[in-house]
């Protein structure tokens, strides 16, 4: 049978995109090989890792089980869109205590402790592990994220406090 | 040796008059109706209390908690027990086990910060092994109702049915319509790949369900595990 294309028009970090794509087809096809954004990763291709972790209105779906028809209407971020200037306190952090040993979780990673903190500024280490348990890093860098996210929550207090 | 011969009196039995039995099942009458009393403002359901009108007699009762043995088996099955957990984790699969990826309920039911349900479950099944079943409406009950299935006895899980307090603020009406029609209930029955359905038709649960409720909702014995 052949596959019936529509045409969309989705906003991708604040920019509009229109694409011809299959209504079922995953985001995570979309924007690594439509899109050409290929800082989201393909881990599993079945919600269980995380590492293609994207925001949809602000929410941290998972793009591999997320059909483009989902996105009509809403926003899409990715890790190129997490912070227009590359400042977010989280890359910051990240940066700072130098998190990512092969990096190919870590895209994933950020935009899941993302909602973390915009959710709760001041995560307690069981807040993080609620938060980021369904994200897997196969380097195990689980305790430099932990670190990285308790200084990002920090950065973005006293920013706040400058502000 | 003692003979138990019922026309003799044992010793120490003591002579029953007929007053004796009259006080005693006026007793009995008077605590019979406080507990339905009790039972209608429990259910809030106006068609309960008239249902509950005329005695019930031994056979509707157990005809009531027969039927609601079958409408346990459902509930206790993964497709209903894995999303009302004991716990605030929900369960997976047809051996109940831990959700993976440590979701937890949180406050509303839709899990916790970026591991919210619907970052998985989508409004419909995915294809496949071990993809994420999903409904528009996937959630665990909320933190502050949890309606724990896991390990109730039938007489429990009856009895918490029943109670407003436990059963999300639902009359009895309210209940069939949940099980009859919610699509997340219905969902239970159109399970994604690999996963088994459960024991009864959606059909058979919803006819138990009513039998047990116009039998009088009945609770099974307590002893009835
Ligand atoms: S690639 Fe999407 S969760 Fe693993
Ligand atoms: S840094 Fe290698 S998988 Fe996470």
């Amino acid at each position: 049978m052949p596959t019936i294309e529509n045409t969309y028009s989705l906003y991708i970090n604040r920019k509009e995109t229109r694409v011809t794509v299959s209504p079922d087809m995953p985001i995570l096809w979309l924007l690594r090989d439509v899109i050409g954004l290929t800082g989201t990763k393909f881990g599993c291709g079945m919600a269980q890792c995380g590492a293609c972790t994207i925001h949809l209105d602000g929410e941290a779906v998972r793009s591999c089980v997320t059909s483009v028809s989902r996105a009509v209407g809403k926003e899409i971020i990715t890790i190129e869109g997490l912070s227009p200037e590359g400042d977010h306190p989280l890359q910051h952090a990240w940066a700072e205590v130098n998190v990512p040993q092969c990096g190919y979780c870590q895209a994933g990673q950020l935009m899941s402790a993302a909602v973390l903190l915009r959710e709760n500024p001041e995560p307690t280490d069981q807040d993080i592990d609620d938060a980021m348990s369904g994200n897997i890093c196969r380097c195990g860098t689980y305790l430099r994220i932990r670190k990285a996210i308790h200084l990002a929550a920090a950065i973005q207090k006293s920013r706040a406090k400058q502000s | 040796m003692i003979s138990l011969n019922h026309k003799k009196r044992l010793p120490g039995s003591p002579h029953r008059s007929k007053r004796y039995y009259y006080v005693i099942s006026s007793i009995v009458a008077f605590l019979a109706l406080i507990n339905m009393s009790a039972f209608k403002s429990e259910s809030g359901s106006a068609g309960l209390s008239e249902l509950l009108k005329p005695h019930f007699s031994k056979q509707d009762s157990m005809i009531s908690k027969r039927a609601f043995l079958q409408v346990y088996k459902v509930l206790m099955s993964p497709r209903c027990m894995n999303c009302h957990p004991s716990g605030d984790i929900p369960l997976q699969g047809d051996d109940s086990h831990f959700h993976l990826q440590g979701v937890k309920r949180g406050h509303d039911g839709t899990g916790l910060y970026a591991l919210k349900c619907g970052n998985c479950h989508q409004s419909h099944n995915l294809p496949g092994l071990h993809m994420p079943p999903g409904n528009p409406k996937w959630h665990l009950p909320p933190a502050n109702m949890k309606m724990v299935f896991q390990g109730r006895t039938p007489h429990q899980l009856a009895l918490q049915l029943l109670d407003k307090k436990r059963n999300g603020g639902r009359s009895i009406k309210a209940l069939v319509d949940h099980i009859t029609s919610d699509t997340l209930v219905l969902s239970g029955w159109t399970p994604a790949d690999g996963l088994s359905k459960p024991p009864l038709t959606h059909k058979a649960f919803v006819n138990a369900f009513n039998e047990w409720i116009k039998h009088g909702a009945i609770s099974p014995d307590p002893e009835n595990k």
